[in-house]
């Protein structure tokens, strides 16, 4: 039997295929205006990868800010639920997930055993989440992998003033005109938006093993500060990180169709 | 960055009083507040307004000091030289190279806005470039209570620029136009700017009107900065100062929000609450150059020991200094 | 005079409120001491009277600053027992969060 999760985010769709608890295949499409046809796209872009006919998925749970808009989906599990399990599955024994994405940043706690004990979401505000590191990379006119490797080969710390999106594209372009080294304010970013999300986890405690999932865990500046900012933690990125939830909805889906 | 048009470009403006011989005057003090947007000069002449001034800022805080001084002082003739006292004030106050005291925004709002909105005036909201400002006040002008946000654009003058460049909308007109719709739209339903910018361009796609993405956008900002005010609590009269003040599209909407409406200057007054902030710096100048003057003839002549005033900077506004409605 | 330092973001409210009338009076500035995150400090107001205030610095990031104490104190309801506010003798400081 083969079921699909898809994570419906603002800015990109995730789905993973799962046939028999195994996963088969998965893509991901930049979201669209109507997250209908944007999961839609998700799942037909999954199938083709599988090689199968997109009828043969037999259930599809749906997570992320646009589950709820999605009739297809027969579960809308929560983004702290499909986190949760797709994090155990990843890394069993995980105590601490982190995830953090384009537009908001999750950190849940887990019982040994993989359930959610307790969890602190950050949505609101794009300088806490993924956003906010595309934003200055756009500032400094580089890809955002480029951004991220260039932050490893800092030499100095310099602090950021803004704390606002908004307000720190401005301080950028003013580092760029004083001549500072790109690799600083990458680092600089990093650093900022590190505190941030290592504040909202430090809400729900860091136990140990603590692992990293969403976009931004792909991103190795990021990484390297958010474990210095929760002081000097081993961070371990999860596998295809940026498919948790949608790896969660699907083991999900799974669970309850078998 | 390219250089395109600028959609979030305020006009600059200034005033000199047609009717007041500055050479005549025993003391002439200025106020100078470096907004992170625009900076504004203000100078007196014996406690009277002589001149203003209001102008963008560069890059450079020092410079655009010097830039808003000399709007207000070159037209008549008036130099650096002249000043008696100067008062530095705003974001940028640490960088006014002719000041000789900085003192918080905070304080010089009440002051400047006692001053224009009368005795009367018990809560300021202070919408500025890159900051937003509750101030409750006495009779006298003395800050009793204040919060401010800085940190975050959404309900700040900064805010309501990213929009006017995403919907290409002069910022002069954002607050006319949002009311040119059929029906008030529910507000834009993220806080973030960041956030909010996507949700407009979505509700452009979805066929909105770019008036009505505009009212929707004005709702949001109005509504973040009342959940601000009613934190502080409005107690009658309110005043509004600051550039984003001049946008009638927030302020209307915030008026609604609260119940309550602002004390507006009358169509005839030569004053611009914008320059509220220079406006009460330049009444501390001219205060502490008073008490100043005291010291020293209490200490070079015979006069008892008592001759400062307990608390000097926090002297009555209303005191001497008639400025001109 | 009431002075509320912090901010609100998208994200939430976090203001540290000070009684500076409370202040005038102080001494001992046990605040200044026992914060870890170096939050507050003693400057003369615009009425020359010197009183505590949130550092400049600081203001922005209350919430990060504050993350480490909260996590082990607790917040709220609970406000008193923070480093910051048991340490104030009159009882000028409250936080929002
Ligand atoms: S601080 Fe900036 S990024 Fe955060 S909510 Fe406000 S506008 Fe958005
Ligand atoms: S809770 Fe109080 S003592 Fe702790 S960091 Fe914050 S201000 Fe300082």
């Amino acid at each position: 039997m083969i079921v699909a999760g898809i994570d419906v985010g603002a800015k990109n769709v995730h789905a993973v295929l799962i046939q028999d608890g195994v996963v088969l295949a998965k893509a991901a499409v930049v979201s669209g205006f109507d997250q209908e046809e944007s999961a839609e796209r998700g799942l037909q872009e999954a199938a083709r990868v599988a090689g199968i006919d997109r009828s043969a998925i037999q259930a599809i749970a749906a997570t992320g800010a646009g589950r709820k808009a999605l009739a297809i989906a027969g579960q809308q599990p929560t983004e702290v639920l499909a986190d949760g399990r797709g994090a155990a599955k990843l890394r069993p024994g995980a105590r601490t997930v982190i995830d953090v994405g384009a537009d908001e940043a999750r950190a849940i706690r887990l019982s040994p055993e993989g359930k959610v004990l307790d969890f602190a979401i950050n949505e609101k505000c794009a300088a806490g989440a993924g956003a906010f590191v595309e934003a200055m990379s756009r500032a400094l006119d580089m890809s955002l992998g480029d951004f991220a490797t260039s932050s490893l080969g800092s030499t100095q710390s310099i602090p950021m003033n803004a704390q606002c999106t908004v307000f720190a594209e401005s301080e950028v372009v003013s580092l760029i005109h004083a001549n500072t080294p790109a690799a600083d304010i990458a680092r600089a970013v990093h650093d900022a938006m590190a505190s941030r999300v290592s504040a909202m986890v430090r809400r729900i405690g860091v136990d140990d093993p603590v692992v990293l999932g969403g976009g931004a865990a792909l991103n190795v500046g990021f990484v390297k500060s958010l474990s210095e900012a929760l002081g000097g933690v081993n961070v371990e990125v999860l596998p295809d990180a940026e498919y948790l939830g949608a790896l969660g909805a699907a083991l999900i889906a799974w669970e309850s169709a078998s | 960055m390219t250089e395109t048009q600028h959609f979030w470009r305020w006009s600059e403006k200034t005033y000199q009083a047609p009717d007041l011989d500055w050479r005549a005057a025993s003391s002439i003090t200025v106020g100078v507040d470096v907004g992170s947007v625009s900076s504004q000069a203000v100078i007196l002449a014996d406690g009277k307004l002589l001149a203003f001034n209001s102008t963008r800022t560069g890059s450079s805080s020092p410079d655009s000091a010097l830039r808003a001084f000399r709007g207000a002082a070159e037209p008549i003739g008036l130099t650096l030289d002249d000043i008696s006292y100067a008062v530095g004030t705003g974001y940028g106050r640490v960088n006014v190279p002719f000041a000789d005291r900085t003192i918080t925004e905070i304080a010089c709002h009440a002051r400047g806005a006692n001053h224009m909105g009368g005795p009367s005036i018990r809560t300021i909201l202070d919408m500025g470039g890159q900051d937003c400002k509750v101030i409750r006040i006495d009779e006298r002008g003395k800050v009793l209570n204040f919060i401010m946000n800085d940190k975050c654009a959404a309900g700040t003058g900064r805010g309501m620029e990213v929009i006017a460049d995403v919907l290409s909308v002069p910022i002069e007109d954002i607050g006319r136009r949002s009311f040119e719709i059929d029906e008030e739209p529910a507000a834009v339903s993220n806080v973030c700017t960041v956030f909010a910018k996507s949700e407009a361009t979505s509700l452009l796609r979805a066929g909105w009107s770019v008036n009505k993405v505009l009212a929707a956008y004005c709702a949001a900002m109005a509504q973040r900065v009342a959940g601000l005010i009613e934190r502080m609590q409005v107690e009658r009269e309110f005043f509004i100062t600051g550039g984003i003040g001049k946008n009638i599209g927030v302020t209307r909407r915030i008026e609604r929000l609260i119940g309550v409406e602002a004390i507006k200057l009358p169509a005839d007054s030569v004053l611009d609450p914008q320059i509220a902030g220079a406006l009460g710096a330049s009444l501390f100048a001219h205060s502490l150059y008073r008490k100043a003057q005291k010291e020293a003839a209490a200490a070079g002549g015979t006069a008892p020991g008592n001759g400062g005033t307990p608390g000097g900077a926090a002297e009555p506004a209303g005191e001497g200094a008639g400025v001109a409605g | 005079m009431i002075a509320n330092y912090g901010y609100e973001d998208g994200s939430g409210f976090y203001y540290i409120t000070v009684d500076t009338d409370i202040c005038i009076g102080c001494t001992e500035y046990g605040c200044t001491k026992v914060c870890p995150g170096n939050v507050f400090a003693v400057e003369m107001d615009d009425y020359d009277d010197f009183v505590c205030t949130v550092a400049e610095g600081a203001r922005k990031r209350l919430r990060e600053l504050c993350s480490v104490c909260k996590a082990q104190n607790g917040s709220g309801g609970t406000e008193r027992k923070l480093p910051c506010t048991a340490a104030c003798p009159g009882g000028a400081l409250r936080h929002s969060w």
